[in-house]
């Protein structure tokens, strides 16, 4: 596919996900309160939209990925949240 | 549009999902065991589950003229539970040489836990000794990397697994290559919200290619689309893929690696 038609097909619904994240981000700070260990995850992921490197969906996908190597002794319920809490939420 | 549908957990689906399948080219559903939703009590439990997956839930299917195939295990969510699991995966041979039943699945890691990994591995073994096919559920959102890593692991360290015999499910851009690089067969799973979409899909397929690959709708009881593979066929149409190659991703693929197992018959 060219560029254009990549645009033609995807630039409206990207368009609009773009304004959803931005829109998000403009509510968590009206909010009141502290963040968690999630919206410093997500903004983490963010930056890495606009570093011009190439695989940025992946990159988003690792740095939202717990990183360590052993099991974890017992599971602590069934679900995820969506990004690693890091060392010192443990 | 002809498809398989190689990953739907119809149990939880109603039966206009049959309908609307069928009326958009389903050939044929595989079903692997999964987490109800709620944690079973007891191995009985389990029992009258692999009786639904291979006796009820086949004669459901076939009102809509769909052949139906299952995979049976205890699912990872509910692993941690050694003892149970235990019992659970005792059950399974005398299930396992029923018509519909295609192998082992769906096993793996849910939080990637010692105890997740001993029942994967009572799976495994399983498996490698009744000579049965493999399908692997990877953990969910951050747990993911981790899991498909130590899951790969497990299968890697036993001399008895074929790669070529088992499919890692749910697979994303961050997984896999290491899939795919270790020579197992990869699923993508389409969902609206997690996992991935339709786009990210194709994106993957433009990137890694068409071979060892399938796509599925993981259709179960939570945010998920029935018809996600006949949807995303479409969406490769607009993309320019020609009807051969789309052919072969929600076709020819999931009979390729599930005609494996004599049992499954090219709808």
């Amino acid at each position: 596919m060219t560029r254009t038609q990549v645009l033609d097909l995807y630039f409206m619904e990207a368009r609009s996900k773009l304004i959803d994240l931005a829109a998000f981000l403009d509510r968590v700070d009206r909010a009141e309160g502290e963040a968690d260990f999630r919206l410093r995850a997500f903004r983490d992921a963010v930056s890495h939209l606009s570093d011009g490197q190439p695989a940025r969906a992946k990159n988003i996908l690792l740095s939202l990925s717990d990183p360590s190597t052993e099991p974890i002794a017992t599971a602590p319920g069934k679900g995820a949240v969506g990004a690693w809490p890091g060392t010192e939420a443990k | 549009m002809r498809y398989i549908e190689p990953h739907g957990h119809m149990v939880s689906r109603v039966t206009d999902d049959y309908q609307d399948m069928a009326m958009a080219g389903c050939a044929c559903i595989c079903e692997p065991a999964f987490w109800a939703g709620f944690d079973r009590r007891s191995p009985e439990g389990f029992y009258d589950y692999f009786c639904q997956l291979t006796e009820h839930e086949p004669k459901r299917a076939a009102k809509f003229g769909v052949p139906h195939y299952c995979w049976l295990c205890i699912n990872p969510k509910e692993s941690e539970d050694v003892r149970l699991a235990r019992d659970v995966v005792a059950l399974i041979p005398q299930f396992i040489d029923r018509p519909n039943v295609l192998g082992i699945g769906e096993i793996g890691l849910n939080k990637n836990s010692r105890n997740e990994l001993q029942v994967l591995e009572m799976h495994v073994d399983l498996a490698a000794r009744l000579d049965q096919l493999i399908l692997v559920h990877t953990p969910h959102l951050e747990d993911k990397l981790k899991g498909t890593r130590l899951i790969l692991d497990v299968l890697k360290n036993d001399s008895r697994i074929k790669p070529e015999r088992c499919i890692i499910d749910h697979v994303e851009e961050h997984t896999i290559e290491l899939v795919l690089n270790s020579g197992f067969w990869a699923g993508m799973t389409l969902y609206p919200e997690s996992k991935c979409t339709p786009a990210r899909a194709i994106d993957m397929l433009d990137n890694f290619g068409t071979e060892r690959i399938w796509m599925n709708s993981a259709c179960d009881w939570g945010v998920s689309v029935p018809l996600a593979v006949p949807r995303t066929g479409l969406e490769m149409r607009r993309r320019g893929w020609l009807a051969e190659t789309i052919d072969k991703v929600v076709f020819q693929n999931p009979a390729r690696f599930m005609g494996q197992c004599p049992k499954f018959k090219i709808p």
